[in-house]
């Protein structure tokens, strides 16, 4: 132990602090809440087609890096499709069909190959292995393959024999699939049933005794049971949680910012003011715009701001208040106007443009922070079906990132302007978008990022991408 | 129409619009206290010596803590009312048919006393803890649940492992009321008569025909494996959550807060200090502690002010930051003494000592918003093994009250010394705490529950005294039983 005393200091971007001299923190991002992720971990998916393998990775894919856990997909079918230039028939399925199987082999170890890759060169942290591994031979394969390399594995097997269900996924997912794209529906229906035939019959599920040793979860029939296996850690438990909350279940999602504020009139950022003049119109203006949408059991949040408040107060419904969705706290600079900011606190400005994503307001938050704030209104978003979230700026951007798969450093440059309601379906695999105008004028509290971001740069180029208030 | 919540804090600047705002005099529940709709019975199934009562307890603990009004039905309990000696496991032989109609009897009359606390005394969840391992006996509860309006969801632990059954048998059977004389291998020996008198008619769940309507999660193997069936909404899948993430190994938690500070010198709360000379003499002394305990795989966590990480830089382990351990968040009143907010905020002084926890300060959290922040530590402290968390007093406060039971009244109150490090080990149903002060002086930063209801607030912790003792070690064992 030295004998001077180790100072800490606060680092410019995260504000967290470090030891002056030489750093103790071993976790590079330095964010509001530890990762708990030590060794890298492939989920391996398992089902026959059209169980809803690829939506589960997708979606869980999604999910991880949102809430910043390095995670990609690795689909098998891609693989075949880059070795097989143009799809045939299902007979390329067919188990006594030597030569694709040959092809099949090297596709899933080609994909293997690249999700090491993913591991020690791209600093990725989880890696799904998205095929139909039906068999316990393949199974046993990738097994190894990762202990062989300290990884840890969980499996997701899917179950389902419900027809109805099976017919539905076909059709929202697999009639687009670069497979079928120049092929009749019904001709694509036939052979892909035929598909998943040549499928079934050397399709052995996870056994819960021979395979007890293993990590996994089998889901059947989309969620009305689940069996849990041996789960070894933090991010497998939160995967169990997420895949236990999630339904596939017709629904819509709308976004949108309270009505234009006080504050908002004034360029002043946080606070806690009421609606302006066109502010509460807007309250009306959406009151009838739900109406208009007729939508079956409408869900409402806000936030415990007064702004999202008076806006739900005009819908004439019950809403629920989140304290989860408040704006973010910008902390010493809570209800300053931008140019304010440049005079007060020039660098702070400066670094914020750099990183904006990470950076945290003195005694404030950060983009980084919210995602976690907000990660418990995500997973009730997933639970619930029609849900209206009347919210702020910063915290719609997250939501939509979301909801949208956009990464870090696009989240906080996302277009979120005042009066406009976003509508968010989910559509085969990912969601559709519409947004709408309520004709109601309101200031741009929208700020690009300038083109000088060095901390030297001068007043004015701090302020070139202000938007105009009073 | 107006809003369903509660807790207007932040939105309205003066204390007399609060006082008239109808929100502030709603009853100020908690965000899962709010998500559960309708009341949850939530029935335990399992042969004797299954953890029944263990996860009855323990999910009941966390239920409450997180703010949803729930009650533990031991069976057991009324029988031993009904029955006063208990002589052998021969009153538990389902061919004893006096004992079968007392048994049934007692069933009756704990569900009455569901239906009670569920309708007429603000409960939200009722936990019925005891074997119900025939259909019959489920049937019954699923008419009176039926007939009530209330949701059910069942929990069947199942276990086959002979060395943890005779583990539990050892660890809570043997002190329970029914073997006073304590004889162990007497008391294995009719316990396990006992575990026999049920398996003849036991009827496991049966999730693929009897039972596959019913919301349910079966716990395989002390937690090895779940069988999780159509959960229903959002308190269930909570439950379910909390049930994955507990364990029974060993382990240790200790709690202490940071050393002592500039600002706990000068009377200030909040802010964002560093130690004080006394301060770090205290991390000095913890690294010593830790050192002497021999803690092997040791977790350190602190929060993300200075004077935390201060204290866990002096230990020479690795420790991980969390945001969420931060301190109650005062708003306007960060870095006041108690003596200027009395001054600025006569009124907001009062009301805070009228309801300590439900108190927002303006700008800042309350005792209940710390209690949500928190919820992702306590649920991955349960998931670890030995973890030392060197936090704050508002939020040692909330992390005291969750693993020792302390309701909302009392947990603003729980004494958390600086320089004094508690120690929480699981035992039985409970947790033993062994307090070590380390022999550091300190000021006292504790401000106790006025007696008055009206002014009279007593302002200032004995700032320069301490209070505490000299005895570097006190040993204090609670079972929160």
């Amino acid at each position: 132990m030295s004998t001077e005393h180790k100072n800490v200091t606060q680092t410019p971007l995260l504000k967290i602090l470090v030891l002056w001299m030489g750093c103790n923190l071993n976790h590079g991002k330095g964010s509001s809440v530890p990762q708990f992720c030590n060794s890298p971990t492939v989920i391996v998916m398992v089902g026959l087609p059209a169980r809803g393998k690829t939506y589960i990775s997708k979606k869980l894919t999604r999910y991880l890096n949102w809430i910043g856990v390095p995670t990609k997909v690795f689909n098998v079918g891609q693989y075949r499709r880059e070795a097989v230039k143009t799809y045939k028939n299902f007979e390329f399925f067919k188990s006594d069909n030597e030569e694709a199987m040959r092809i099949r082999k090297a596709c899933a170890s080609a994909a293997l190959k690249d999700v090491a890759a993913y591991f020690t060169k791209e600093h990725g942290q989880v890696a799904v292995f998205d095929a139909t591994n039906t068999t316990r031979e393949r199974r046993a394969v990738i097994n190894s393959f990762a202990k062989e390399r300290g990884y840890k594995v969980f499996f997701i097997e899917s179950i389902c024999d419900d027809p109805e269900i099976i017919t539905e996924n076909i059709k929202q997912v697999k009639f687009g699939s670069p497979d079928y794209i120049d092929r009749d529906i019904e001709e694509a229906m036939t052979d892909f049933v035929q598909r998943i035939e040549c499928y079934k019959a050397s399709y052995t599920s996870i056994d819960d005794e021979k395979d007890r040793k293993l990590s996994y979860i089998k889901i059947f029939d989309v969620g009305s049971r689940y069996l849990v296996n041996q789960v070894q850690d933090h991010i497998q438990s939160r995967i169990v949680y997420y895949l236990m909350n999630i339904h596939v279940t017709p629904r819509s999602i709308y976004l949108s910012r309270h009505g234009e504020s006080e504050l908002n009139l004034l360029g002043r950022i946080g606070g806690d003011s009421g609606l302006s003049p066109r502010g509460l119109k807007y309250a009306d203006a959406l009151a009838v715009f739900i109406r208009g949408q007729q939508i079956k059991d409408l869900k409402v949040w806000t936030s415990h701001m007064k702004r999202t408040i008076q806006t739900a107060e005009a819908l004439g419904v019950q809403y629920e208040q989140w304290k989860a969705l408040n704006e973010i706290d910008a902390g010493v600079c809570e209800e300053l106007t931008y140019e304010e900011i440049q005079e007060n606190f020039p660098e702070e400005f400066a670094i914020r443009d750099q990183e904006k994503y990470r950076y945290r307001y003195p005694k404030g938050e950060s983009y980084e922070d919210l995602v976690h704030r907000l990660e418990p209104v995500i997973m009730e978003l997933e639970r619930q079906e029609n849900v209206l979230v009347i919210c702020h700026q910063a915290i719609m951007r997250c939501l939509i990132a979301y909801f949208l798969d956009k990464p870090a450093d696009e989240l906080p440059y996302l277009r979120c302007p005042l009066h406009t309601v976003l509508k968010l379906t989910p559509v085969a695999y990912g969601c559709k978008v519409e947004s709408f105008f309520l004709n109601i004028e309101a200031v741009n509290t929208h700020r690009e990022k300038p083109t000088n971001i060095t901390i030297s740069r001068k007043s004015d180029e701090a302020l070139q991408t202000v938007p105009k208030h009073n | 129409m107006s809003s369903t919540q509660r807790d207007s804090g932040a939105s309205t600047n003066s204390t007399e619009a609060k006082k008239t705002d109808p929100r502030w005099n709603e009853k100020k529940c908690s965000w899962a206290s709010y998500m559960t709709n309708s009341p949850t019975m939530i029935v335990m199934i399992g042969l004797p010596a299954r953890g029944k009562t263990y996860m009855s307890k323990k999910l009941t603990r966390y239920l409450n803590w997180i703010g949803v009004p729930t009650k533990v039905f031991n069976l057991g309990v009324y029988r031993r009312e009904a029955v006063r000696a208990y002589k052998s496991y021969n009153f538990f032989r389902h061919d004893n048919e006096e004992a079968m109609k007392i048994r049934k009897q007692c069933a009756l009359v704990a569900l009455q006393d569901v239906r009670v606390y569920l309708t007429e005394e603000g409960g939200q969840i009722a936990v019925f803890d005891a074997t119900n391992t025939t259909r019959d006996r489920r049937d019954l509860i699923q008419a009176f649940v039926k007939e009530n309006g209330f949701k059910v969801f069942f929990v069947e632990s199942v276990c086959d492992d002979p060395d943890v059954i005779a583990a539990n048998i050892l660890e809570v059977k043997v002190s329970s009321p029914d073997y006073p004389e304590k004889h162990r291998e007497r008391v294995m020996e009719d316990f396990l008569k006992r575990i026999e008198c049920y398996k003849v008619t036991y009827q496991l769940l049966d999730p693929d025909d009897y039972d596959k309507d019913l919301s349910f999660i079966k716990v395989i193997n002390v937690g090895q494996r779940f069988l999780v069936n159509r959960v229903q909404d959002y308190i269930q899948s909570k439950i379910v959550y909390y049930l994955m993430n507990i364990h029974v190994h060993s382990h240790s938690i200790y709690l202490c807060r940071h050393g002592e500070s500039n600002h706990n010198v000068e009377g200030r709360i909040g802010g964002d200090s560093e130690l004080s000379p006394r301060g770090k003499q205290f991390a000095h002394a913890l690294r010593d502690f830790i050192d002497e305990h021999k803690l092997s795989d040791l977790k350190v966590w602190t929060s993300q002010l200075r004077r935390t990480i201060q204290t866990a830089e002096e230990l020479g382990v690795p420790y991980e930051q969390w945001k969420i351990l931060n301190e109650i968040d005062a708003g306007v009143c960060e870095e006041m003494t108690y003596q200027m907010i009395q001054d600025s905020f006569p009124e907001e002084f009062a009301l805070r000592d009228q309801d300590k926890y439900h108190y927002r300060y303006p700008g800042g959290e309350s005792y209940q918003d710390l209690v949500q922040r928190l919820e992702p530590v306590i649920m991955e402290l349960e998931r670890q093994g030995n973890v030392l968390v060197i936090c704050h007093q508002a939020v040692m406060r909330c992390l005291l009250a969750y693993f020792l039971d302390k309701g909302a009244d009392d947990l603003p109150y729980v004494k958390c010394p600086l320089h004094t490090v508690l120690k929480l080990t699981p035992v039985a149903y409970g947790c033993k705490v062994e307090m070590f002060y380390l022999n550091v002086e300190a000021v006292n930063t504790h401000r106790d529950r006025p007696l008055a209801r009206t002014g009279g607030s007593c302002l200032s912790p004995c700032a320069k005294e301490s209070t505490l003792m000299t005895a570097k070690k006190l040993v204090a064992v609670f079972a929160s039983e």
